[in-house]
């Protein structure tokens, strides 16, 4: 009885770490494209810095305008990665956006302001509208193509 | 000796709800989540109310539809950032509403933006029965 027991808790407990309800056993890349990815790119981490990903994650509920709060494990998680994986020794970006760095703005100096504003692309933020493999981090120039 | 065994058992019990608790429904369906809405509302769903609750602002910029889409059984986009949204009804998209956790989540975030407040049990219900009706 007790055996059977324990057996039955710990395949619970283990087909637990599978799920975002115990983060600590996640890949956190699938969990950050599963919970960040769903509104926007899923932006790969080395475009902020970490003081930037650290003051983002800190205020999920009023993020940019919207409310993107996520259950405190899977915030602490994903906040303790992405301040890892973040691009060290950048400088801060205005208001922690990606497209306000210095870098994004020298990259897509040469696009007409009307562009970012084309229903099929809409916001600087919607990287994957040109950048097909934005998705996977991906930005090299040759993979881009712009929609009219 | 019962003493602890009763003791042993309640705590076992214990353990295995609150290990139901925390796991996710995925194994619910549609109709589990709005029955549960429903029970919760203690009135009856309102299709009808529902796709007027979805489909109006509520004195805020953004409705549900305003990213879903005013018949979400096509890919909708974020309004903010563009970003597809694949179909919210059940019937055009079946792995939608079959998670209790993640349509909590859901809720939570997106009925502060719409609404500014969290969505009632009865809220709920009425969306819910309006996109079970909808087939592609």
């Amino acid at each position: 009885m007790t055996l059977t027991v324990a057996a039955c808790l710990f395949a619970a407990a283990s087909a637990r770490a599978v799920t975002t309800q115990d983060p600590a056993g996640a890949d956190p890349t699938a969990l950050y494209r599963q919970e960040c990815g769903a509104c926007h790119a899923a932006f790969a981490p080395r475009l902020l810095p970490p003081a930037s990903w650290e003051a983002l994650m800190a205020n999920l509920p009023r993020h940019f305008g919207t409310d993107a709060s996520l259950d405190p494990p899977v915030q602490k998680r994903l906040a303790a990665w992405l301040a890892n994986q973040g691009a060290a020794g950048r400088a801060r970006p205005e208001g922690d956006r990606i497209t306000q760095s210095a870098w994004f703005r020298h990259e897509h100096s040469e696009l007409a302001a009307g562009i970012w504003s084309r229903p099929s692309i809409k916001s600087p933020s919607n990287c994957a509208a040109c950048h097909r493999g934005a998705d996977s981090g991906v930005f090299d120039e040759h993979d881009v193509r712009i929609p009219r | 000796m019962i003493k602890s065994y009763l003791a042993f058992t309640t705590a076992v019990s214990m353990a295995l709800a609150l290990v139901a608790a925390a796991s996710p429904a995925q194994s619910a369906t549609p109709s589990d989540l709005l029955a549960g809405y429903a029970a919760h509302a203690a009135r009856a769903p309102d299709a009808h109310q529902g796709k007027s609750f979805f489909t109006t602002p509520h004195g805020r910029e953004w409705a549900c539809a305003s990213c879903h889409g005013p018949r979400p059984v096509i890919e909708g986009r974020h309004a903010a950032t563009g970003k597809p949204i694949q179909p919210l009804a059940p019937g055009a998209n079946p792995v939608r509403f079959t998670d209790a956790d993640k349509v909590e989540k859901w809720f939570r975030r997106n009925c502060g933006d719409v609404v500014g407040r969290a969505c009632t049990a009865a809220e709920k219900a009425d969306v819910l029965a309006w996109l079970i009706t909808l087939k592609p």
